[in-house]
């Protein structure tokens, strides 16, 4: 690979624009989809593949033109918008970084979400949940997750979630607690459809019990569901 | 894709401080490979490493044809699996098969 091409793969990373980068295994030539289309336009069946494997999050193989092509697709980093800077969320923080996620932590009691106690790298932010929630805007590569327990806290981000694409939406909470929060969604407009949604009580079912294990169960969960892996249905 | 490691920017910065830098990226694999498709490599001349591209088994083999990549400045895409006699050399146990590209950053 050129410098100049690891440079351009690397600042359009690092500013979340998502490109594919396209390889001839017969000869090394390279091509970043989309920004090398200007002086060099891809044939179509490359340029498609090249989408499809950014859609898919996937390295794909194709032939073209008797030649074999590896295509790498390098997507913004998956997102994870946990509400409540709680202590869970001290745990569930550093574990999803480690799995790749850009973490954003939401809340506005501002004893709760500080560097201190989240360290750098993550993204603290004070605002209420729903306003925050409308700002960040959850895409279909963002998981939420609410923690508060506190209804004030956790139902406007919930309301904002539901009416987005993001890929998981998980609230910590038993099931009594859940119920009560079902009836509440639906006094806001939501319909069963829309709350069925929501991963509650969040994770998978390992008997979590310490903080730690219980964000375990919860990024197990957003793996599961990211990678589309079979699960049981939640008792 | 996302991976905690990024071994592109391990080798940007080596490629900065004036090393001589080859990436391997697995390209294919078939069975039960224990890295997908994507994952890297980076090896300098002077022996560094970065990431993987195998449970371990191939590593040396990869660094190998990588030194011979810097020399030449040919890519070159290296086959392993249970049908080459180089991947019991090395010893893939797995029994899965992969196909590795590396190339030099130049």
């Amino acid at each position: 690979m050129k410098a100049d091409l690891l440079a351009r793969l690397q600042s359009a990373r690092a500013a979340g624009r998502p490109v594919a980068l396209l390889t001839r295994l017969s000869d090394g030539a390279q091509h970043l989809h989309p920004e090398d289309a200007a002086p060099t336009p891809l044939p179509a069946p490359l340029t498609e593949a090249a989408e499809a494997a950014l859609a898919a999050d996937r390295a794909a193989n194709v032939e073209h033109d008797g030649a074999a092509w590896f295509i790498q697709p390098h997507n913004p980093p998956l997102r994870l918008i946990v509400v409540g800077a709680v202590h869970v969320a001290q745990a569930l923080v550093p574990m999803a970084r480690g799995l790749g996620f850009a973490v954003v932590v939401v809340d506005p009691r501002r004893a709760f979400a500080t560097e201190e106690r989240f360290g750098a790298g993550v993204t603290l932010v004070d605002e209420w949940p729903d306003e925050a929630m409308e700002r960040l805007a959850p895409d279909s590569r963002t998981a939420v997750v609410t923690l508060t327990h506190d209804p004030k806290l956790d139902d406007p981000a919930l309301e904002v979630a539901l009416r987005s694409p993001a890929f998981y939406i998980g609230a910590l909470g038993s099931r009594r607690t859940h119920a009560k929060r079902l009836d509440r969604l639906a006094g806001a407009g939501l319909t069963p459809e829309q709350t069925a949604r929501i991963a509650a009580p969040v994770g998978l079912s390992i008997n979590a019990v310490t903080a730690p294990e219980i964000a375990l169960s919860v990024m197990a969960e957003i793996v599961a569901k990211r990678r589309g892996a079979a699960l049981a249905e939640r008792a | 894709m996302s991976d905690q490691e990024d071994i592109l920017a391990t080798a940007a910065g080596w490629l900065a401080e004036g090393e001589t830098v080859a990436l391997a990226t697995v390209v294919e694999t078939w069975g039960s490979s224990p890295r997908p498709a994507g994952s890297q490599l980076a090896v300098t001349a002077g022996g560094r490493l970065a990431g993987s591209v195998s449970g371990g088994c191939i590593e040396g083999a990869v660094a190998d044809a990588a030194r011979k990549t810097m020399e030449t400045g040919a890519p070159q895409l290296l086959d392993f699996g249970i049908s080459d006699e180089r991947a019991w050399e090395v010893g893939l146990a797995c029994g899965g098969k992969l196909k590795v590209f590396v190339e030099k950053l130049a």
